[in-house]
This record gives structure tokens, sequence and C-alpha cells, in this order.
């Protein structure tokens, strides 16, 4: 059994390190030290490989910038408030078409907020988070299986389709350590990126720029972006379904949240509730379509979120008026337990008669 | 089945490793498993807390709100924890450092003098691995063996001086009912 | 009668007008890095980091391979480029708004990593795109469109010498102050570019060239009176001349 038992934080690194991750560029920042410090520790020696502590956050998104125009696997980790100062670089990849990895492990905001986890960096993730007219691949994990799993994935999605891509955990999983089984050893060479910048040899010089002062070429670069997103959006949607086959109500809940809830839905099954859930693993692009499909069937929804309510405005677009929802979120760092969520799950479900 | 314990001390004391080292064997003997350290502005000989989930099914939350065992070894944690255990609970407190009682008459109280049997070992330092012995005994978790075996993979690695006078102390521990 | 060729357009300088206004030292800057660049030898290994600002259309006119950055990002997007690929020439083309105000802790900390690295570090005491406003460089009295009653120290501060600074720092290797306001001084411009340059190619460390650059649009001078002013006034808080050189000491 090849099973190893370490912090979500961790995973993240070993995978991205298994995934061809060649450069790593970081900043220190609670909760998500671990994985800064995994680089540093395997990563800086490894051969062709570079491992900095920028300066900043700024820079660090600016170093992966660099190293993605010059064709390799790049990512930076952060947390939320970290997370703020990197959107200007995220920008300028999106912009620019260029790969990659961004790791969230949200904490409690706004302002420095807290150190325990949360869901409030949510609208930022995946309505792209800086300037401009952009989206970014957010990948929800929900365990460190999953971390490890998300995190190879992301590699080849932001290759793919030459975009950044957004993990968004939180401090809990970051924190946490579970038993983790890595599937994917590192690729022997990966290909080589056609766009890559190192000299104009045996080739005309090449421009990577986002710059024009013409509004109608900004404009086709945009359709650009936009033809690309609709593709992502058409192939690239994942999520989970549990127990949703004969359930009354659907609890919508995503990453550490989902589990939760997961917990709270086997309460409310061995109580013999109709309770199922329906969890996104891309939050963008969102299951837009699957939530319709419920929706047929299923009246009632419940969004479960650690945050105000952020996801609940996906789920209304994609409900489009019909169904009913309900939300409970915790902010601030709060963890809600699965008694609580089964507590208030349980209520709505009397309240809207689903018992009889 | 899923059981939730919390292992609490003073930083140095070996809190998280008796937390670390209960959730390895767990997953070695295929169970699923969380290991939850407490981290922030931690202070160097401040209190140190773990949380550890062991499953036969999916685990929802890493955290406990009212867990089945809790483990203190100093008095801190003993004023601290003792409230959360849940009724029917068991309390393991290290009784060569806690010398109050406790309040509660719903929970079973197990005392374990671990620091001074493990000044009789001859290293005060595996005063955890007693305590860890002694929880193993009493919740019947996983099999000592499977311990064993696991820390002499992992201290094996980095101080395999240790490993006897840890496999030792676990023995006395487990040894102790 | 045999006809000698004695100056042509460099290689490197795309056929196309400059957009720059007249007696900007753009221009003159752009032209000497095509030089230098064909000179060295260096098309099919370099890439040059453009910031925003006047000088964001470099790459209308170098042709070479170019990746634009944010504005004061340029040494942490070459530092990312340069450690990918050690074997590439990695050079910032930097304003004084860009390399002295915002990314002075992104070009402190590259020279200090000693990343091999070169910052062509343009300074016409301006911000000249956005329409001339104060820059770190502005000169004590000079007037901008952010300090219409003449830059005031109480309030504004001294004009910042970067040059100066990085020289304090361990991992810079070359750094020179030149100016582009006559033939001279644009030969010893030219000259600082290509030592710069071999400093990286040598692998040594950080190298930098501060070209002091009229910009008499913003000036509110002709191009003449703005040479002049080079020389005159901007000279006087920001000598010329090689500020730093470790060259010898890194190559033993």
């Amino acid at each position: 059994m090849n099973k190893y038992l370490i912090s979500g934080n961790s995973v993240i690194a070993e995978a991205a390190i298994r995934a061809g991750c060649q450069c790593y560029f970081g900043y220190p920042i609670t909760p998500q030290n671990e994985l800064t410090e995994y680089m540093a520790l395997h990563l800086s020696r490894k051969e062709g490989c570079t491992f900095i502590q920028a300066e900043s956050e700024i820079s660090a998104i600016n170093m992966v910038y660099g190293a993605s125009i010059a064709g390799a696997r790049a990512m930076t980790s952060s947390s939320s408030p970290g997370i703020s100062l990197k959107q200007e670089g995220i920008s300028y990849l999106a912009a620019c078409e260029l790969p990659a990895v961004i790791v969230n492990m949200m904490r409690g905001g706004p302002g420095l907020g807290s150190i325990s986890a949360s869901q409030s960096d949510y609208f930022q993730a995946t309505r792209g988070g800086g300037h401009g007219d952009y989206r970014t691949i957010v990948l929800s994990p929900a365990s460190g299986q999953e971390l490890a799993d998300l995190t190879q994935r992301a590699f080849d999605l932001a290759d793919n389709y030459r975009t950044p891509v957004i993990i968004l955990g939180d401090g809990m999983l970051g924190q946490m350590m579970e038993p983790v089984e890595f599937h994917k050893e590192a690729p022997e060479n990966l290909s080589t990126k056609s766009w890559a910048l190192k000299g104009a040899k045996d080739r005309p010089s090449k421009i990577i720029k986002t710059f024009t002062s013409n509004p109608n070429e900004l404009e086709e670069i945009n359709w650009r972006l936009f033809r690309k997103y609709r593709l992502i959006e058409r192939e690239e949607v994942d999520y989970e379904t549990y127990m949703v086959e004969d359930a009354e109500l659907i609890v919508i809940a995503y990453g550490i949240a989902a589990r939760i809830a997961k917990g709270a839905i086997k309460k409310a099954r061995a109580h013999n509730l109709k309770v199922g859930m329906l969890r996104p693993i891309t939050l963008w692009p969102f299951p837009f379509k699957k939530i319709q499909e419920i929706s047929k069937r299923v009246q009632y929804f419940f969004v479960f979120e650690m945050n105000m309510g952020q996801m609940i405005e996906d789920v209304q677009l994609a409900l489009e008026g019909n169904g009913e929802i309900s939300f409970y979120g915790r902010p601030g760092g709060v963890i809600p337990t699965p008694s609580e969520v089964f507590r208030i799950l349980s209520r709505q479900y009397y309240q809207k008669g689903l018992n009889r | 089945m899923l059981i939730k314990t919390i292992f609490s001390g003073f930083g140095g004391q070996g809190v998280l490793s008796m937390g670390y080292n209960l959730s390895r064997a767990g997953m070695l003997e295929g169970k699923m498993t969380t290991y939850l350290p407490s981290y922030g502005a931690e202070v160097r000989g401040g209190t140190a807390n773990c949380t550890v989930a062991i499953s036969d099914e999916e685990i929802a939350s890493p955290v406990a709100s009212s867990p089945e065992f809790i483990i203190v070894m100093n008095q801190p944690s003993f004023i601290r924890f003792q409230n959360l255990l849940q009724s029917g609970g068991v309390f393991l407190v290290n009784s060569s450092l806690v010398n109050i009682e406790t309040t509660r008459g719903d929970i079973e109280v197990v005392e374990v003098p671990a620091t001074q049997l493990a000044e009789e070992l001859g290293n005060t330092k595996v005063a955890n691995m007693v305590m860890l012995g002694a929880f193993v005994k009493k919740s019947n978790l996983i099999s000592i063996k499977t311990l064993i075996e696991g820390i002499k993979e992992t201290l094996g690695k980095t101080k395999p001086a240790l490993v006897d006078i840890n496999k030792k102390a676990l023995n006395t521990g487990y040894n102790l009912f | 009668m045999t006809i000698k060729t004695v100056y042509k357009r460099p290689k490197l300088l795309k056929e196309r007008l400059f957009h720059y206004c007249p007696g900007c030292g753009h221009s003159v800057i752009h032209k000497l890095l095509c030089e230098v660049i064909d000179e060295m030898n260096l098309k099919e290994r370099i890439v040059c980091i453009p910031p925003p600002g006047c000088s964001v259309f470099a790459y209308n006119y170098l042709d070479i391979d170019m990746a634009e950055s944010a504005h004061g990002r340029g040494a942490a997007v070459a530092t990312g480029i340069k450690r990918v690929s050690p074997e590439t020439i990695v050079f910032t083309y930097q304003g004084d708004g860009d390399l002295s105000a915002i990314g002075t802790a992104e070009t402190i900390h590259a020279a200090n990593r000693e990343e091999k690295i070169t910052a062509i570090f343009v300074n016409n005491a301006v911000y000249g795109m956005t329409g001339g406003q104060m820059a770190p460089t502005t000169m004590i009295g000079q007037k901008t469109t952010t300090s219409p009653y003449g830059r005031e120290v109480n309030k504004e501060g001294y004009p910042l010498k970067m040059s100066e600074i990085l020289s304090v720092v361990e991992g810079t290797v070359y750094i020179e102050r030149t100016a582009v306001n006559s033939p001279k001084n644009i030969k010893k411009t030219k000259k600082a570019i290509s030592k710069a340059f071999q400093v990286q190619i040598d692998n040594l460390g950080f190298s930098m060239v501060e070209i002091l650059s009229p910009c008499p649009t913003n000036w509110k001078m002709s191009p003449i009176e703005s040479w002049h002013w080079v020389d005159k006034e901007m000279v006087k808080e920001f000598p010329l001349g090689v500020i730093k050189d470790r060259i010898k000491v890194k190559k033993c």
C-alpha cells in the first residue's frame, strides 16, 4: 500500500511536483505555509527546478508569469489576503493566455480576518477576481485525496486551455492530514510550449502582450477568450452527486462544507429524511445544467457555504426562478458541525412538509 | 463507527506526535482517518492539541465538537477540555502532572501516571507513548502491534536509537490495565 | 570613387515610424539597443520585458522576443524567465515610475538575489504616457501636473536615486548612469548597455544602466531646451558615470 499521511498543503506540493511543476514562487501566509516549505525542501534542489520565496505575493505571481512565458509549469500558493494581491498577475496571465496554477487555501475575511478555514473567496475566484473580462477555472477539492488528484488535473487543464487555474481549498483542508495515494508520476517530458519565449532563434521574433491602442483588436482578443471559456464550460464541468435519486431536498455545497454536509445527510437519512447532495467540483465552470436537470424533479434546494452566501447566486441563476432555495452559512472562519447542519436541514425538511 | 479523540498538553510533551501516530496506525489498518493539529500563533511551551478521527466510512468533519476520548497531559488542558467530552466518554489524565478532580459525574476518568512511568523508564520524553499505549488498550481502536510497527517506520528513519524506548513506553502503558 | 557606409538603420530596428514625440529619448535608446543586440549577436537568445508607459510599444520597433509586464513587475517577470531558461539574456526596459516607485521592491529584491538580469532604466523625471505627473525622480522645484507649484521637499520628498541605492545592494555587479542628450553621451550609453549585457552573459549578477532621457513634451520645452536641461539640471541630482563596477572582483 502506497498511502501517505500528510497535510493537505503538503499533498498539493507533492502532487504538483509529480505533475511536472518546475517552478514554485511563494510568500509566507498562514494557513498554507506547509506548501511553501515542502517546495523549499523538495523542489529547490531538483534539477531544472526553481523555488523562490518572493518579496511579496505580487512578485510571486509575476515570477509565475515569467516562468510561464519561458514555457515552464509554474505555480504559486497563498491564502485569501495574499490572493487579493495576486489578482493583477492573474489578469495578465488570463489575458496573455498563459498557463499557471494558483492555490488559495482560504481563511476568514474580510481584511486580515482570521487564519481559520472559510469559503469567503468564492466570488473572487469564480468571477475572474482581477480587472477585465475573464474567468479562471476553479477546482474545489473536499479531501486530501482530491487535493492530489485535482492538483494534477489543474496543471493539465492550465496547459490544455492556456489559462490560469485556481485550486480553491481552505485552511482546514490545508492543515488536516488524511491518507493519500498519488496516482501519477511526473511526465517524462512535457510537450514544449509553442508560445515560449527564449529568443528569436530559427523563427521570427514573437511578442506576448495585451496592450493595444486599438479597441477593435482588443475586442477580438476578448472574443477569443470568450470562445475559449464557452468551450471550457462545455467540456470541463465536474461534480459529485450523493443520494440524489430519491431525494426531496437537495443540498448544494462544495469543498470542506460539502464534506460536513455529507455527515449531516447521513444523519438525515438515518432519520428517514430523503436528502441528497450535489457537490460542484468545478466552481467555474459551474454545473448549471445538472442543477436544472435535478430541478425538473426536485423542488427544494438547500445551499450551505462557509460564508454569507456567494455560490447561492449561481444556484439562483441555474434554477431561473424554479424551485425554492434556503441558505445556511457560517462566515468568519467558524467551522459548523455535521450535527448543526443536520438540525437546520431537518427543520427545513419539516417546514416544507417533505416528511408527509 | 466514528471515534474522535483529542490529545492535549504542553508544547514539547509530544502531543501532536501521539495523534499523528494513532492516525497513521489507523491508516495502516485500512481505516478512514483524519488528523487535525491546532495551528496558528503557537507559543513555545504553550498548550498544544490535535484531533484524530478514526472511522469505517468517510469522515465528514475532522473537528471534534463532542469527542469520545480526550487525553490531557497537563493541568491547563484538563480545565480547558473536560467539559467538551461527550457524556459517557473517556478522559485519560496524566495523573503525574494533573492533581485536580473532574466535576463531571457522567464520564469515565482513567488516571495514567505517564510522566512518572516514563521517568522510571529513564526518559520523561516518552510519557506521551506511555499514555498512547494506555489509550490503545482502553479504546481498542487499533492494535498495539500496528502502532509499534508504524512508529518503527517513522522513527526508524530519523531517530533509530529511540525506537526501543518508545516501544517500551507503549507496552508499559498498554499493560497498565 | 568608392562609397563607404558610415551609418545605417540597425538591422533589428523594424521599418516603422516611431510614435515617440520629437526629442524624446526612447527612440535613441531603442536604436542603441538594436545596435548592441545585433553587434553582440544576441537576437536568438534575448528576451525584453517592456513596461506599460510610452515604451509599451517597444515591440513595434525592436525585432526581438518581448513579453509585456505589469507596471513595476519587470524584475519579477524577468526572474521567472531567467530561472527557467538561464541561457536566455533577459532585460527589462523600465521608466522611473515603473522601476523606482511601484516596482521598487521587485527591483531591489531581484538585485539582491543576484538575478542574472539587466535593467535598462529610463529616467526622464516624469510619468510620460499618463500626461506628465510627478515621478520619484522629479527634480526639486520641477512643475508637473501633480506638483503644479513645483516639487516641494517637505511635501513630496527628494528625487530618488535608484542607482545609488542599488549600488549598496550586494547582488548588483555593474551600474552606470548615462544620458542620451548629446552624441558623446549617446556613445557612452551604448557602451554601458553592451557592458551590462556582457555582465549577464558572463553570469556575474545584476546589471543596470540608468539613462537620463529628455521628455520635452512633459517638461514643456523644445527638444533643444530639454537636451540642455539634462546637462544643466538633471545631472546635478543624478551625476553621470559608473556608480558601481564589481566586474573584476566577480570574475576572480
